[in-house]
């Protein structure tokens, strides 16, 4: 529905070459990459808004590369949300419809619906200086909607609001997504944002697009290093895989060997999910699972799950509830036992 | 009970020296500061209270008193005017684009305000002279420069457009320019997105920038004299006559002149801070 084809744009610190993409019409599609990937850059480039070196850009089936940026039906909302501060918020939304050939009835219809559909219908009056975060965020996505776009840009559209605002604003953003069947190109760099929002992600990072896939997909595959240390996988270790006679596909972390499920043969990365480790004080019997002894060197609370550190000397990073570190009764220099399956481990 | 009034006295005036000694930058820096206000206030002052108001009154009754502030006046309006239509857009350039030779041209700007009015006023006679060619050109259409109302106003804008120029460049790099994107995406052309977004949103600068060069402009003397001393402006009219009849002969025009150019400026500052506010 809206694509890139080898799209070459200067994204400042890197350049972004040949990069192909495509959203299919009413996706939700994420574009996650790390502060400085040039993930505004690359939105405003497919608006029209920044100079493109070379590719092409489709929307609907038609070349959009060289129209203007007025004419190509993408609604934008701007992490600070870039309400216009001398117009009411009336008047904002207001400023779209204007520039249409809509009847007055036309344009007040248009405005009631969104108002309602937003609920912002007491902050009409208002001057975008005296709003919330939340509510200049509203008034963000129902201006971008008033044109009644093809697709909405939305660039980093959480990062402002405080941890609480978030979670609501974030089910909010889905549930409009959703219920208006509303293409939707939403860039963060907060995976668990990522995760909970995207019908598919894109990872952007170092000057290409690194990863496309659904969330899953990029969670439980990542595809390179990269996507791997974004997707805070937090066990990544590189080494020698290689086959063992006794005990299958093998692979050396660090003079510590693991048994793996792969095809892959020879110097390669690995990751392994903390959830996926299982903690003991005694030793647990099972052919599939790889079952290391090592002494805990770190407990960091994290709420209601802690991060355990051992180290066999080989670092790992696991994941326990609260409760089970208790029952355990798990501290600092403790010995224990690490388990995990062979086919949690994932070689890439 | 007598011990301890003494006591707070002591206290009192050690913690008077303490306040003094916590406070010696601001205290020196006011100090400073009130020399020279006062350095700008009384000269003014003297000036402004100098005259009768008869002898003013008297003055507003000679015509050609009447006839040079009034030229004064609406020069520099025109001045302004001009320096709006031409400068605005070159500010809104400046402001909006990175180019080789950026920084040469933005020191170009600044030149009319360094260099002595009166060679500014000779260099424009050396374009717009009759016998050059900004002279010719505009000699085809009727307009001269020289000794007449257009070399007035021509000698404005060069050594004051620089101030409306920095004021307007100023205030539209202030204007975010995520806000001109938005708007083009909802659908504005960039004629539009000028006029709705980023002209009202620099307007305060720009009209700052005005006020600043429609005064400059009045208090013009230099140049001025060189293109164009009759009709006489009134800074023209003073000089006349101070040559001709002395310091006592010019008082009262002066001060009305500065009466003339305050009350003015005093509005438009007022107009700006409204601005501010709302």
């Amino acid at each position: 529905m809206i694509g890139i084809k080898g799209l070459t744009v200067d994204l400042g610190d890197f350049i972004l070459k040949g990069a192909d993409l495509r959203v299919e019409k009413g996706e939700y599609f994420i574009i996650l990459g790390p502060t400085g990937a040039g993930k505004t850059v690359l939105l405003e480039a497919i608006a029209g808004l920044h100079p493109v070196r070379s590719g092409e850009i489709w929307m609907g089936g038609k070349d959009i590369t060289k129209l203007e940026p007025e004419k190509r039906g993408i609604g934008f909302v701007y992490q600070d949300y870039a309400l216009f501060p001398h117009l009411s918020v009336k008047d904002n939304i207001l400023f779209g419809l204007k520039r249409r050939k809509h009847t007055k009835k036309e344009t007040a219809e248009a405005l009631e619906w969104l108002v309602g559909l937003l609920q912002i219908k007491h902050l009409l009056e208002r001057k975008p200086g005296t709003l919330s975060g939340g509510e200049a965020q509203k008034v963000s996505l129902a201006r971008a909607l008033s044109t009644n776009p093809e697709v909405v840009f939305l660039d980093e559209p959480l990062s402002a609001l405080d941890p609480e605002q978030r979670e609501r604003v974030q089910r909010e953003l889905r549930d409009i997504q959703r219920r208006l069947g509303q293409t939707f190109v939403h860039v963060t760099h907060d995976f668990e944002e990522a995760v909970a929002l995207g019908d598919r992600i894109a990872v952007l990072g170092e000057g290409r697009i690194v990863q496309v896939g659904t969330p899953e997909e990029v969670f439980r595959q990542p595809n390179s290093e990269f996507v791997a240390r974004f997707a805070m996988t937090r066990n990544i270790y590189s080494g020698e895989v290689r086959d063992d006679s006794s005990r299958g596909t093998v692979m050396d972390i660090g003079g510590v060997e693991v048994e793996v499920i792969t095809e892959l043969r020879g110097s390669l990365h690995a990751s392994l999910r903390p959830e996926d480790i299982l903690l003991s004080r005694e030793a647990l019997v099972s052919s599939a699972r790889n079952s290391l002894v090592g002494t805990i060197t770190k407990v960091e609370d994290r709420g209601p799950t802690i991060n355990v550190t051992v180290s066999t000397p080989v670092d790992f990073v696991c994941l326990v509830t609260r409760r089970s570190l208790e029952e355990l009764g798990l501290v600092e220099g403790d010995e224990v036992h690490v388990a995990f399956k062979a086919s949690a481990v994932h070689i890439f | 009970m007598v011990s301890s009034e003494r006591l707070k006295k002591r206290y009192s005036l050690r913690d008077a020296l303490r306040w003094i000694v916590q406070r010696r930058l601001t205290l020196t820096f006011f100090l400073l500061g009130m020399v020279i206000l006062l350095f700008i206030f009384i000269p003014l002052a003297k000036i402004l209270f100098s005259s009768g108001a008869g002898e003013l009154w008297s003055q507003l009754l000679d015509s050609d008193v009447r006839n040079s502030i009034w030229l004064s006046v609406y020069t520099a309006l025109i001045a302004t005017a001009v320096g709006l239509i031409f400068g605005v857009p070159l500010a809104y350039f400046l402001a909006r684009h990175e180019f080789p030779g950026k920084r040469v041209i933005e020191s170009l700007i600044e030149v009319p305000i360094v260099v002595p009015h009166i060679a500014a006023g000779i260099a424009l006679l050396f374009v717009f002279g009759k016998l050059h060619f900004g002279g010719k050109i505009f000699d085809a259409f009727g307009i001269s420069f020289v000794q007449e109302i257009p070399g007035i106003i021509i000698a404005m804008v060069f050594v004051s457009v620089p101030f409306l120029i920095n004021s307007a460049k100023q205030g539209f790099e202030e204007v975010d320019v995520r806000l001109e994107k938005v708007a083009r995406t909802l659908g504005a052309s960039p004629w539009q997105t000028f006029f709705r977004i980023s002209l009202p949103l620099a307007r305060r600068s720009i009209f700052g920038g005005s006020i600043m060069m429609w005064a400059r402009s009045i208090s013009e003397f230099g140049a001025v004299l060189v293109l164009t001393s009759s009709p006489p402006i009134a800074s023209i009219l003073v000089y006349r006559g101070l040559e001709m009849y002395g310091i006592d002969y010019v008082l009262p025009l002066v001060t009305l002149l500065m009466i003339t150019c305050l009350v003015i400026f005093v509005f438009l500052r007022i107009l700006y801070y409204r601005g501010k506010r709302a």
